[in-house]
Formats: structure tokens, C-alpha cells, sequence
């Protein structure tokens, strides 16, 4: 029983995995930014549901509907607005790929390594859930004070765009 | 499940969005990349709080969410008034920084 | 109020006022906060609340004082009388507790003392002087932070702590010096400084995080000392602190190479040029070293050798100053040269282990520079410019009281007995054991050559202050309209400083001084020279009556030969004049070229805006551009016209092809250098990001290699 419930888990994992992978690579490669946007919600979708998996189900919701519920829909209209065209689109990158890579490659391969070095084969605890009501307690007591300063920041990110983005 | 699938499959997404913030022109797909980024952050932040069983992951990755909604925000902005100026949204032609 | 017998017991019993010395800046930094944003309501724009604050820091740093000179005469002759410091905790990470407090021994009475005194000074000066300002209220609310900053920083307990208050009297200094930044030179002043201090901050940055390592996670003062005195701290860990902490010092009390800031940050209000830029602010790197002594100490090995870096730097800084000082037209640049002079002075005592001698100097300096800079902002306040040459003259006449004190502080500072420069000075100069190689004794080694460096500087500096003296008091006036007296608040404070100019130096008089009680002399040393296990045991030089009457007559002899040339030969010639017609560098063109190199700053601010800055930015400077296009000849211009000079007038001396070569190279390697960095600057957020995260991953890889 337990046994399955690990292999369900692990079946899962993969399966999101290679899809947050695949979509990844396409946000980066695609050429056209529409479907950029699009393999992005796969991206979003996924971590959403690894979050849901690892028994985080506020996180997972919260990813959910400020990621693809408001965040994607600003990207889109991000792309209307600059009139990007809608179909393919030859010079979204630039010319010389390869040092881009290298950086990519040094810093997977360092973070990786690390990670693998300092984890080994730590098992995740198997029931590990938190409720919404945990994660709200901690956010108003212990986390209080960030809590307010991320509201202010939201408020100046608020203001910033506005007065950034409007006509003169 | 090991912890560490979860630590890798974050690196390579993280490594990915450095590919995409590096060799993309377009500003808008650079700030889609910086968006894989943070996700593998917010990855990493719920697998570990997961492993250390603390609350303090979770509502980290939550800070990073909005943060990010505020980011993306301030971003747009930005590539909007670019384009506004230069009728272009292309990051390899604001280089006035040049020395 | 208290009652007497009250008043009695917190003054001996308790030492309340060593344990509380937080309230010294704490009035200040209250009144800051008040001024900036009440001070507009108040009738006089706020200037009283800061007097009224800086006098109340004023009685409680006396009060200070008085407490530790009696905890120093109940503890006996003998014994060792620990520094007073009280801390709380800051707040706690990861285990290290991050500590803020108060240190109170000697060193910190001292510049508590002095920076309260000369600030209270200051404060009353400026009612006059900037009066009627549009910024009347800001200009005192800064000097208010100014206050609360530097004394802040003097109590530091840690060195943390030094950061905050370090950086804090650096931003003062920035909004100060552009207090008019209407003016394009000012707000280019201002940036100066600062970017310029940024340079050794990170020094500063550098050498605290090596201490706090090195001496087992700690930001104490006091554990550090005591940690590097008793050989718990490595050498090398010492030393590396000490050079990291030294550039923190050559760009804070500007030491040479980095003290070009300091004649620029005149551009600031005279009443700021006194107090930030003569007699405090600049004096905080001296305090530094003072501070955490015994790793300078033990770093660089200050006992029984002869040479070493802290002393080089002084050594150069003196006679750097002293010889550009000669040649300023500007009354302010003579006073700014000439305090980077003194500070190397200090820098000098401090890297021969007079350290006594230093704190000395930086306290009898504070007040006859201080004076000379209010008396040179008195002066420009009749004649409404700083420029010796073409609009002073002759004040004497008009200006008797500014004339009087002027001169006593030029005596002072010449270093003629029996006014405080003197003291001090001669301290220093014994404190350097080279006379011990001529037959004194004493010093902590046998630094002969800075001891000469030091002799130079004394002759120099009593023949440029006379100069300065002759362009302004006498002859006959070259400006316009009529010059006045300045008010009382203005001759007030001017007087005060005059008087503790004479004074202050005889609270040290050097041990066998005949004229006095045995008990009398060195009683500032006595008091201020910490006796605890945190400072090294240093030796102290015997005075030597042959060395200070040498050094006073080499004093008396700059005097005379400046005067012979100016009371005598410009005077004879018009008493407007301020120098003679066909003069000697007319007729010498080697004399000619050291006047141009001495003009020209020794080229260094070409050196940092042409050839470095300037090769870095390349296409903006347009040097670079030229050098590719035009050859060997442009390279001359952007190392300085000081090749093209210096090699004409060497060219019958020296090969020409070896100058040439020697220009070439020195020109080619910066510029090379500043192209390949070129290179990187593409503009390009995005390679400027790709480099970041390559960085960030060699870092990673650094530390996983390491830990």
C-alpha cells in the first residue's frame, strides 16, 4: 500500500517533470512569443502541481491563480501592446548562441553538482502535508513584519508601474 | 521521492532561464525566463521545507510569488515605455549604457 | 537640578557619564531629526536647537572627561585602568551576536573633547556666517548629523559599529561640500570625495571581515586588540587586516595618492572646510589606526624596524602637502594642503609608534586649524573671494582681530615655542627614534629617514604659512571695495581657537621640562594612553632638548627665508606685488618646471581623470581613440602634459629615447588595459547579466572546491 503510494508519487513526478522540461526548453526556443507564453502556463502548471504533490496545497492553489490566473494574462497583453507579430518570427534571439549556453551549462552543472553532493539520497518525509491554516498562522505571527513589507512593495510596484507605463 | 530529484529538476530549470535571459532579445521573453527562474526557486523553497518540515519553505515560496507579480509588473512597464520610445522591444538595441 | 553633594557623587562614585556616553552624540542626532522637520518654525531656522544640542553633547563629553581623569587617579600610578564600555545587543544571527555600545577610554575622551568643542565653535560661527542662505535650516540639520555621526563613531565598541559611523560622516561630508551644488564645481566636489572614498571603504569593508574572522568571529575593538597583542591572530592575518584597513585611511584623511579629494572639498562652506575637512572628519582614519592599534602594531611590526608602510605614507603625505601647499593661490587650498600635511604627520607618529605624539598632534591640530579656516572664512567674508593673489592684501589694517588670531594659529601650526604645534610636533619627531642614530635615545625603532621627511615638512610648512600670512595681511589690499571686521560671533570663536592654539600644547609637556612641577608634564599622555592588555606595549622616546631646538630653528629658518622673499624682495618691489618680477623660476627653467609640476598637483588628478579613468571609459574620454590614430605623441597627452614638460626640460639631461620610453610604456600599459575592459562595457544588459551569472558560478565553484 505504502509501496504503490511511493510509486504513484514517483510515476507523478516524472511525468511532471519531463513535461516542465519540454516546456521550458520550448519557452526559451520557440519563435513565436505566443506560444512562448503558452509553454510557460505548462511550466506554471507543473510547479503547481509538484507543489501539490510535495503537500503544499496553498502554495500550489496560490501558483495557480496568480501565476496562470494573472500573471500569463499580463505577459499576454504585454504582447499585444508591443504588437509583437503573432506568428513565427526569425530574430527573437540572438545571433551567438553558444556563450549564452556555456553560462547555462556552468551554472546547471554547478547547482546540480551541489545539490546532488549535499543531498545524496535523502528521502522526502512521506506525509508531509500543511494546511492553509498553518500557513496563515506563521504568515501573521512569525512572518508579520515581512508580510507588511511585502504589501508596501506591491503598493510601490503599483505606483511604479503606472507612472512608468503612462502617456506623458 | 529523494529531495534531490526535486534540487535537480529546479537547476536545470534555473539553468534554462539563464539561457533564455541570455539569448533572448525580445523583452518580453526575457522577463518569461526570469519567471522559469524564480519558479525553480519557489521549487526548491517547497522541497526543502518539505524535507526539514518547516512552514518557513512555503511561505517563502509565497513571498517570491507576489514579489514576482510585482516584478512582472514593473517589467512590462519598462518593455512598454521601450517600445513606446523606440517602436521596439529589442533588449540588443537599448545599449546606451555602452562605454 | 541636582544638589551639590548629588552632582558630587555621579562626578567620582558611579561614572555614570562613562557608562551612559551614548548621550553625547545622542543629543545631536536628536536635534537633526528636529531641525530637519521642525527647524524651519523655529525663529532662528533651527540654528539654535543645533547650538543648544551640540552644547548640551559639549558639557556631557567635559563630563566624560572629568569622570575618566578621576577613574585614572583612583586606580594609581601604576595600574591599569580598562576602557568603560557598555553594550546591548543589536540583534543576533545565525549565533553571532552583532553588539552597539560605547568604548570610553582616553582616545575616545580626546576626540569627543575635540569634536564637540570645535563643533560647538563651529555652530555659532555658522549662525553668522552662512546667514541668510536659502538652505540655512538643511546647512545646520547636517551639521547636527555631522555632530552625532562623528561622535558616534568615536564610541564605537566594535568595529561594525565604525562601519556605520565611518560611512555616515562620509555622506555628511558629500552633502556638505555640495551644500551650493547650483555650481557645477561644487557638486563635482562633493562626487570627488565620495566616489574617492568609496575606494578606501572597501578597504575598510576588506580589512573589518578579515579582523572578524581572524579573531574568532568577533567585531569587539577591544577582544581584537587584545587578540592581535597577545599573538592569537595570526601575522599574516594581521597584516593583511592592517594594509586593508590603511587604504581605508589614505582615502579617509587623505593620505597620499588619494588625498586629491581634499583641496576640491573646499568647495564647501568654510564653516564645514573647519570642522569636517580640518579638524574631525579627516582625522578619522588617524583614529582608526589609534583605535585598533594593536593590529597596526603587530602587522606591520612597528617595533625595532625601520621602515614600514604606515610611516611611508605619512612620510610622503607630509612633504607632498607641505610642497603643494606653496603654490595655491586660493587661501582654503593652502589650509587644505597643509592639513593633509599634518595628517601625515600623524599617520608618520602613528607608523613609528608615537602613538601618544599623534593623538597628541590630531588634538592641538583640531584647534589651530580649525582657527586658520574660520579666520580664512572670516577674511573671505570681507573680501567676498578665496583668492590670496588678486583680492586680498594689507587686511591687517581692516581686520585686526582675524589678523591676530590668524597669525597665532600660523605660529602654531609653524611649530615655534611655546604654542601648541610645537609640542606636538617635536613629540612626533622624537617619537621616530632617528635621532636615536645621532646620539638620543628611545622610539620603538630607528626610522632616520622618516625623522629627515619630518625635519623637511617643518621647514616647509613655516615658509608656506608665511607666505600665506604676507598674500593676505600685508602689502597693500588688491581687491575691490572695502573689507570690515566680522561680527562678534564670528571673532568669538576665533579667539577661543587662538587661545587653545597657544595653550594646548602644555598639557604634555615632555618629561624633564625644568620650568614646571614634575607632576605637570605628560599629563596628557598619562591620561589618554590606554594601560589595559588591549594596547601594545609600546616604548616611548625621551625628549631630546638637541632635537627640538634643532627642529625650532629649522622652523625659524623656513620663516626667514619665506620672509626674506616676501617681506623683503616682493615688498621692495610694489607692495602689490605677490612675487618678484623676474623671480626665480623665471630665470631657471628646471626651477620653472618643479613650479609647474607643483601646480599641476604632481599631475595626479591627470594621472586619475586622464589616464586611468579615461582609458576605462575610453570612447568618452576620446584619448583612447586618438592614441590609436595618432601615434606616440597623443599617449604624452593622455599621461599628462607632465611628460611633455619634464621631458623638455630633461632632454639635454637624459637620453631621449629613454624618456620616450619610459613615457610610452607608463602611457601604454594603463590604456591597453583600460581597452580590454572597454570591451566588456558593450552596454548590453544582458551581457553585463551573462557575466554576473558566470561570476556567480566560479564563486559557487570557489566554495564548494574550498568548504
Amino acid at each position: 500500500m505504502i509501496f504503490s503510494a511511493m510509486v504513484a508519487q514517483n510515476v507523478a513526478f516524472w511525468v511532471i517533470a519531463v513535461a516542465m522540461l519540454y516546456a521550458g526548453l520550448r519557452v526559451v526556443t520557440t519563435r513565436n512569443v505566443v506560444h512562448a507564453a503558452l509553454y510557460l502556463v505548462v511550466v506554471l502548471a507543473g510547479a503547481a502541481a509538484l507543489f501539490l504533490l510535495l503537500g503544499s496545497e496553498f502554495v500550489g492553489i496560490t501558483q495557480v491563480l496568480i501565476y496562470i490566473g494573472a500573471i500569463i494574462v499580463l505577459f499576454l497583453f504585454g504582447i499585444m501592446l508591443t504588437r509583437a507579430p503573432m506568428g513565427k518570427e526569425k530574430s527573437l534571439d540572438h545571433p551567438r548562441k553558444l556563450p549564452a549556453l556555456l553560462a547555462a551549462v556552468i551554472v546547471g552543472g554547478v547547482t546540480i553538482y551541489s545539490v546532488l553532493d549535499y543531498f545524496g539520497d535523502e528521502q522526502l518525509p512521506r506525509e508531509s502535508r500543511t494546511t492553509t491554516r498553518e500557513v496563515a498562522d506563521s504568515i501573521f505571527s512569525e512572518y508579520i513584519i515581512a508580510f507588511e513589507a511585502v504589501s508596501v512593495l506591491l503598493l510601490a510596484a503599483l505606483i511604479g508601474a503606472i507612472v512608468v507605463a503612462r502617456k506623458e | 521521492m529523494y529531495v534531490s530529484q526535486f534540487g535537480v529538476l529546479a537547476a536545470v530549470l534555473f539553468a534554462i532561464g539563464v539561457y533564455g535571459i541570455l539569448v533572448r532579445r525580445n523583452g518580453i521573453l526575457v522577463l518569461m525566463s526570469v519567471e522559469l527562474i524564480l519558479n525553480s526557486v519557489n521549487i526548491n523553497l517547497v522541497a526543502f521545507g518539505a524535507l526539514r518540515d518547516t512552514i518557513a519553505g512555503e511561505v517563502f515560496a509565497l513571498f517570491v510569488i507576489t514579489v514576482a507579480a510585482a516584478e512582472v509588473g514593473v517589467g512590462l512597464a519598462i518593455v512598454l515605455l521601450i517600445y513606446r520610445n523606440r517602436r521596439s522591444v529589442d533588449l540588443s538595441e537599448v545599449d546606451l549604457m555602452k562605454g | 537640578m541636582f544638589a551639590a553633594e548629588a552632582t558630587e557623587g555621579i562626578f567620582q562614585a558611579s561614572g555614570w557619564f562613562l557608562e551612559n556616553a551614548w548621550l553625547v552624540p545622542a543629543f545631536p542626532a536628536l536635534s537633526f531629526l528636529v531641525i530637519l522637520f521642525f527647524g524651519k518654525r523655529f525663529p532662528k531656522g533651527g540654528s539654535e536647537v543645533g547650538i543648544a544640542a551640540v552644547a548640551m553633547s559639549f558639557v556631557f563629553a567635559v563630563a566624560t572627561g572629568i569622570q575618566w581623569i578621576s577613574q585614572v587617579n583612583s586606580a594609581g600610578d601604576d595600574a591599569a585602568v580598562d576602557a568603560v564600555s557598555s553594550t546591548w545587543t543589536w540583534w543576533v544571527n545565525g549565533g553571532i551576536e552583532f553588539n552597539i555600545g560605547t568604548l570610553v577610554d582616553g582616545l575616545a575622551v580626546v576626540l569627543i573633547f575635540v569634536v564637540t568643542t570645535v563643533s560647538l565653535l563651529v555652530h555659532v560661527y555658522s549662525t553668522d556666517y552662512v546667514a541668510g542662505d536659502s538652505r540655512y535650516t538643511h546647512f545646520f540639520a547636517f551639521l547636527s548629523l555631522f555632530t552625532a555621526a562623528m561622535l558616534f563613531f568615536v564610541l564605537s565598541e566594535n568595529t561594525l559599529q565604525m562601519i556605520v559611523g565611518w560611512e555616515l560622516v562620509g555622506v555628511c561630508s558629500f552633502v556638505l561640500i555640495g551644500h551650493w551644488w547650483e555650481e557645477k564645481p561644487n557638486s563635482d566636489a562633493a562626487l570627488k570625495a565620495f566616489l574617492t572614498n568609496r575606494v578606501g571603504d572597501i578597504g575598510l569593508l576588506i580589512g573589518v571581515a578579515v579582523l572578524f574572522f581572524a579573531a574568532d568571529q568577533t567585531f569587539s575593538v577591544l577582544e581584537i586588540n587584545k587578540m592581535a597583542i597577545s599573538g592569537e591572530i595570526s601575522h599574516l592575518a594581521l597584516l593583511v587586516g592592517a594594509c586593508a584597513l590603511t587604504a581605508a585611511v589614505i582615502s579617509k584623511s587623505g593620505q597620499f595618492f588619494l588625498h586629491t579629494w581634499l583641496p576640491d572639498a573646499m568647495a564647501g562652506p568654510t564653516p564645514v572646510s573647519a570642522l569636517i575637512h580640518a579638524a574631525t572628519m579627516v582625522v578619522a582614519g588617524v583614529y582608526l589606526i589609534a583605535r585598533l592599534y594593536g593590529v597596526f602594531f603587530e602587522g606591520f611590526s612597528i617595533a625595532g624596524s625601520s621602515v614600514n608602510l604606515l610611516a611611508i605614507i605619512g612620510g610622503l603625505t607630509t612633504l607632498v602637502g607641505a610642497s603643494l601647499a606653496f603654490v595655491q593661490r586660493d587661501i582654503k587650498k593652502v589650509l587644505a594642503y597643509s592639513t593633509i600635511s599634518q595628517l601625515g604627520y600623524m599617520v608618520l607618529a602613528l607608523g613609528v609608534g608615537a602613538w601618544t605624539a599623534a593623538i597628541f598632534h590630531l588634538f592641538t591640530h583640531a584647534f589651530f586649524k580649525a582657527c586658520l579656516f574660520l579666520g580664512s572664512g572670516s577674511v573671505s567674508h570681507a573680501v567676498h573671494s578665496f583668492d590670496m593673489k588678486s583680492d586680498m592684501g594689507g587686511l591687517r589694517r581692516w581686520m585686526p582681530h582675524t589678523y591676530k588670531t590668524f597669525v597665532i594659529a600660523s605660529v602654531a601650526l609653524a611649530g615655534i615655542p611655546p604654542l601648541a604645534g610645537f609640542w606636538s610636533k617635536d613629540e612626533i619627531l622624537a617619537g621616530t627614534g632617528g635621532w636615536g642614530l645621532a646620539g638620543g635615545t628611545g622610539g620603538n625603532g630607528a626610522y632616520l629617514v622618516i625623522l629627515i621627511m619630518g625635519l623637511a615638512t617643518a621647514a616647509l610648512t613655516a615658509a608656506y604659512m608665511t607666505r600665506c600670512v604676507y598674500l593676505t595681511f600685508f602689502g597693500e589690499f588688491r581687491g575691490h571695495g572695502t573689507p570690515h571686521e566680522s561680527g562678534p560671533r564670528i571673532i568669538v570663536p576665533l579667539w577661543i581657537l587662538a587661545v587653545l592654539a597657544i595653550v594646548a600644547g602644555w598639557i604634555n609637556l615632555p618629561k624633564g621640562f625644568q620650568l614646571v612641577p614634575e607632576g605637570w608634564t605628560e599629563r596628557f599622555g598619562h591620561y589618554v594612553e590606554p594601560t589595559a592588555d588591549y594596547f601594545p606595549s609600546i616604548a616611548h622616546a625621551k625628549p631630546s632638548w638637541t632635537l627640538a631646538v634643532v627642529s625650532t630653528l629649522v622652523a625659524l629658518g623656513g620663516i626667514a627665508v619665506a620672509a626674506r622673499y616676501y617681506f623683503g624682495r616682493v615688498r621692495a618691489e610694489s607692495p602689490m606685488a605677490t612675487e618678484v618680477g623676474r623671480g626665480w623660476t623665471k630665470r631657471s627653467r628646471l626651477a620653472s618646471a618643479g613650479h609647474t609640476l607643483l601646480a599641476k598637483k604632481y599631475y595626479l588628478d591627470h594621472l586619475y581623470t586622464g589616464v586611468i579613468a579615461g582609458g576605462v571609459k575610453g570612447p568618452i574620454a576620446k584619448a583612447a581613440y586618438k592614441f590609436n590614430q595618432e601615434g606616440i605623441d597623443k599617449v604624452v597627452n593622455a599621461a599628462g602634459e607632465k611628460s611633455v614638460q619634464a621631458g623638455h626640460v630633461v632632454y639635454d639631461i637624459i637620453d631621449q629615447k629613454v624618456v620616450d620610453g619610459i613615457v610610452n610604456s607608463s602611457g601604454v600599459a594603463p590604456h591597453l588595459a583600460g581597452e580590454e575592459m572597454r570591451k566588456m562595457q558593450t552596454g548590453k544588459v544582458q551581457s553585463y547579466a551573462g557575466i554576473v551569472f558566470v561570476a556567480a558560478a566560479l564563486l559557487a565553484i570557489v566554495f564548494i572546491l574550498v568548504l
